[in-house]
């Protein structure tokens, strides 16, 4: 349930959405982090659900000091209004029995808040590529047919590829070609739920392993930035993306100095 | 992210295989009858004592202008020894839960023992507005909305003040210094955008973060604007210790005219609530 931090909830018609699936390698999580930090987004609610773990901390995005005092849960929501973007970040997986009222709980949002369109930023798991998706990009994307029509165009012309759909049964001629994410969480029921309900959603997502991960979010959000323009790309070719603080010691605290 | 430090992550892998979600969604009438026997048994209920449900008829909320909460046997401990054990305090209530690593606690008629694990619920005699809830039982991941959500159902909103005491290791804390040894244990703290007051210790730096029944109970009061803070102490000892239990000592202190903290409790006491760790660690003396 969408909570408002301030007494008028504000409205998000014809807003664009991005929120991350959370999936292999936190890569969709790590992408939004990437938005809300360099866009310097505000927080304008929090997203409560008994669907996802309890996590609390200070604000991860704190540019001084004084903005470091700030409760942030595990799902907020930030928003721009001047470009009509807002950004869901999760920060926690989902409870395993909870998935399907999870994601109920995404598309009934999205319907009543009234978005124009949602971008959802996933990832899947590298070592279960086939052999045509071993080639070249790691990058694909997905639209429903809501966006199809829309977007066909611009995803021509930025010559994207399409995520392939697999043979449920490999080998076998015949076999019925199906749609799968593994390592991808919600994704795939959160696409064919927004496919039945006719709402315009596109996945991203990227081919990745566990690991060091913060590569395969840059890439991945500059694949959206290729589409959705939200940073001006410097003369180098690639925009600049600022890093926020609580990235900091993803790999743990400092060295025992008695270990030399 | 493998990052293994700190981040919130109770299975093997956070992506669930496909074909595990494909199951849920062929769920026949057997499944669905299953799965609801099995968040029946799951749930957490909210036992208060006859005194209680006397005094109060109607089961309207009950009035409660401070509520301090301890999770993890050194805040508990901390309480009992140095709260519980001067002033008059009673047992009003109690937190009744199912799951796989606290079965012993599914009595719903009858309070936990003081030895057993459970959640407990005290109040104060000459001023039965404060209250401190005792939580030494595990709560799984799904339950801990749940419990937060029916605890603070029984209570007032308005006037309500939330502190909370929480245990951890040095292990999870993350700092770009060596911290281990010289330091602990600390407190750090957390708190929710309508709590004005000031706090004695430092506030819990990025990238730190809390999970579990504190991590609960700040975001139900951040949501509903309650004010509220969390202590979190940081110990390098894994068992309970009195050391770790007197530096809680500090977060008490905006209470100090409501909860008595007694300055120096028995030796007995203390002994008492540390002693579980004899029994185990005899291996090598």
């Amino acid at each position: 349930m969408f909570i408002a931090t301030e007494d008028t909830p504000p409205s998000f018609k014809g807003y664009t959405l991005i929120m991350p699936a959370v999936s292999v390698g936190n890569v969709g999580q790590l992408a939004a982090d990437l938005i809300i930090s360099t866009l310097n987004m505000p927080r304008v609610g929090h997203f409560h659900t008994d669907c996802l773990i309890p996590m609390v901390g200070n604000n991860p995005y704190a540019t001084s000091s004084e903005d470091a005092a700030e409760l942030s849960t595990n799902a907020e929501v930030y928003a721009l209004n001047d470009i009509k973007l807002a950004v869901l970040q999760i920060r926690a997986p989902i409870i395993q029995t909870r998935v399907r009222s999870f994601r109920k709980l995404i598309v009934a949002w999205i319907k009543t808040s009234g978005f124009s369109r949602t971008v959802v930023l996933s990832s899947s798991h590298a070592y279960q590529r086939d052999d045509r998706q071993l080639l070249g990009t790691s990058l694909r994307y997905l639209l429903t047919p809501a966006l199809q029509k829309e977007a066909e165009e611009s995803v021509k012309e930025l010559d994207w590829r399409e995520l392939e759909r697999v043979s449920a049964f490999p080998g076998i001629a015949e076999s019925e070609q199906r749609l799968y994410i593994p390592g991808g969480g919600i994704t795939k029921g959160l696409y064919t739920d927004c496919c039945s309900e006719n709402i315009a959603m596109a996945v991203l997502l990227t081919f990745c392993s566990e690991g060091d991960n913060v590569p395969d979010a840059f890439a991945l959000v500059s694949y959206l930035n290729d589409w959705h323009r939200l940073v001006e790309k410097q003369t180098g070719g690639s925009a600049q993306w600022r890093v926020p603080p609580s990235w900091s010691l993803l790999f743990g605290s400092g060295i025992p100095p008695a270990i030399f | 992210m493998a990052t293994f430090f700190g981040e919130i992550l109770s299975v093997y892998s956070r992506a669930v295989e496909e074909d595990d979600q494909d199951d849920i969604e062929e769920e026949n009438e057997e499944d669905a009858q299953i799965r609801r026997e099995v968040e029946e048994k799951r749930e957490v209920h909210v036992h208060w004592s006859v005194e209680v449900l006397q005094s109060n008829p109607s089961q309207e909320t009950l009035h409660c202008s401070d509520l301090v909460i301890a999770v993890g046997a050194n805040a508990t401990g901390f309480l009992s020894a140095y709260v519980l054990n001067s002033g008059s305090w009673s047992q009003v209530g109690w937190v009744s839960l199912w799951n796989e690593r606290s079965r012993g606690t599914s009595r719903p008629t009858r309070a936990p023992l003081p030895e057993e694990p459970g959640c407990v619920i005290y109040r104060q005699d000459q001023c039965p507005s404060v209250m401190i809830c005792q939580s030494t039982c595990y709560i799984a991941e799904d339950q801990l909305f749940q419990w937060t959500e029916k605890v603070f159902a029984c209570l007032q909103k308005r006037g309500l003040s939330v502190t909370v005491l929480s245990d951890s290791t040095v292990a999870e804390y993350k700092a770009p210094n060596y911290v281990y040894g010289s330091g602990s244990p600390f407190l750090r703290a957390l708190k929710t955008s309508a709590h004005k007051d000031k706090i004695p210790c430092p506030l819990l730096e990025q990238p730190n973060i809390v999970a579990g029944l504190p991590a609960a109970v700040l975001s139900h009061c951040q949501i509903q604007r309650i004010p509220a803070v969390l202590y979190q102490c940081y110990s390098d000892v894994i068992y309970p210790d009195s050391v770790t239990m007197e530096t809680y000592k500090p977060a008490l202190s905006s209470l100090s005219k409501l909860v008595k903290l007694d300055p120096s409790p028995s030796a007995e006491i203390l002994q008492k609530l540390t002693k579980i760790s004899d029994a185990q660690s005899n291996l090598y003396t």
